[in-house]
């Protein structure tokens, strides 16, 4: 432990050489503990967590925000998402035995923090469509489930897909963690090489990981700008960013 | 619940736990509030200068909230292990430099957010008062974005204390490492006491930065009375 990292592998043979080396290395992504087969269950866990989260955030949100009351509630959840570090809720389930250290207990957890997010922006969506189209649309003789799904949905639409980009991020990351919770994925990588030792295998899985990371923002930057409706503008890679557009919005509306 | 057999019974809830290891749970409380006190310290610091840069020029400000933007989206297991080489392995810098880059995207936007709120009545009003550049900044558009700001460091705030529990697995991590020392241990009592801790924390600091608001802002209060 107390080795420098720099110090290991054989003489003259400097980190990044061998963590290139374990990369170029085909063995390393082939196989059980491969990267190839990592990435799917990683994949695998994300989509799962996020499908259940879904389920429950989605329409809470829109339900929430359609009826323009318990905003509260929705703050509330979203501080807690902040202040409750995955880390701690994926060990206490994997500790009690009663879920133990199995990919159900990693869904579980990863599930939870999907929520906030896509809740948040659901409401916010929601509850910010212009009076003055619900007004019009009333007019129009249109009932409470037809405003929703004809006007309400649609016009918050944009925030909808900015809440599910941001959960399914921060799931993709915190997937990482769940390896510990005894899942597989891309985290297996750097857990089982700590274990013994192998820098450059642990520094190889951080690698693939920041990467996959990066390029699942890209694809979901450019499915986020193929539905979005209206005229097309050329965007710069991460301007509207989820960064936070909601955060900055229910934050701003606390302080205010 | 309250005898040493839950030590040997391995209670979720054990008031024995807390008494024998008293100190080490204030050792790692103490950790985790001077590791996320100086990640967030340096956060603002690093901020004032980068979104004052992203002010400065359009194409600057879009580069600049790209690039936190990319670094925010690598994840924190992978980003303090990938720092580990470059800034060793033995103390927790690179858990410090990962949180103050995390914290960058956060802080900074909601300074640009909040200077570009000003309305621009006020910015007129101010320089027909004869107002410089600087000064407007300092006097007039800096103490209104406050509430942004305020807003983007209790997010900041609350994140950073949350996030550096992951540092825990690479055993730099305040109260995280007492955590993840306690699940590799299968010590439930020393789980539940490390997680509550951090989530006091968080709610703790929340309060504090909302105190500071109160007294940086009395103009608002003005107003609430």
């Amino acid at each position: 432990m107390a080795r420098h990292p720099l110090a290991t592998g054989g003489p003259g043979v400097s980190l990044p050489g061998q963590t290139i080396s374990w990369l170029a290395d085909g063995n390393n992504w082939r196989g059980v503990n491969g990267i190839l087969d990592l990435t799917v269950d990683h994949l695998e866990v994300t989509g799962l967590s996020m499908l259940i989260a879904a389920a429950v955030a989605l329409p809470l949100g829109i339900g929430i925000g359609h009826r323009r009351r318990g905003g509260r509630v929705i703050t509330v959840v979203a501080n807690a998402g902040r202040a409750i570090p995955p880390l701690a809720l994926i060990i206490i389930l994997a500790s009690e035995p009663s879920f133990g250290v199995n990919t159900r207990t990693a869904v579980a957890a990863l599930s939870v923090f999907a929520i906030p997010p896509m809740l948040i922006n659901a409401f916010t969506g929601v509850r910010n469509v212009d009076v003055d189209a619900l007004d019009a649309a009333r007019g129009l003789g249109m009932n409470g489930p037809q405003l929703l799904a004809r006007v309400e949905i649609p016009l918050a639409l944009p925030l909808l897909a900015t809440g599910v980009r941001i959960a399914l991020l921060q799931t993709f990351a915190t997937a990482t963690i769940a390896s510990f919770a005894g899942t597989r994925t891309l985290g297996t990588i750097i857990q089982i090489n700590q274990a013994t030792n192998q820098e450059q295998a642990v520094l190889a899985g951080a690698l693939v990981i920041a990467i996959e990371a990066l390029l699942l923002d890209v694809v979901l930057a450019w499915i986020q700008g193929a539905v979005k409706p209206g005229p097309r503008t050329r965007r710069r890679w991460g301007e509207g960013r989820p960064a936070l557009d909601s955060v900055v919005a229910v934050s701003v509306s606390e302080a205010a | 619940m309250l005898g040493a057999n839950c030590l040997r019974a391995n209670s979720w809830v054990c008031g024995a736990y807390l008494s024998s290891r008293e100190g080490q749970i204030i050792h790692f409380t103490i950790q985790h509030l001077e590791l996320s006190g100086l990640s967030i310290g340096l956060g603002l610091v690093f901020a004032i200068p980068l979104s004052l840069l992203a002010l400065s020029r359009r194409w600057l400000r879009a580069s600049v909230l790209s690039l936190l933007g990319v670094i925010y989206t690598i994840p924190s297991l992978a980003l303090f292990v990938l720092l580990q080489p470059w800034l060793g392995v033995t103390h927790a810098t690179p858990v410090v430099v990962a949180l103050v880059a995390y914290s960058q995207l956060l802080l900074v936007r909601n300074f640009l957010v909040g200077l570009d709120e000003v309305p621009a009545e006020v910015i007129d009003a101010a320089r027909g008062m004869g107002y410089g550049p600087l000064a407007l900044l300092w006097r007039v558009r800096l103490p209104l974005a406050l509430p942004a700001i305020f807003a983007g460091l209790r997010v900041t705030t609350v994140s950073t204390i949350a996030l550096l529990t992951v540092g825990g697995v690479i055993n730099q991590g305040g109260l995280g490492s007492l955590l993840f020392q306690g699940f590799q241990d299968n010590f439930h009592a020393q789980v539940l006491v490390a997680s509550v801790l951090i989530v006091v924390l968080g709610i703790l600091a929340d309060v504090v930065v909302v105190g500071l608001q109160w007294l940086a802002t009395p103009w608002q209060r003005a107003g609430q009375a």
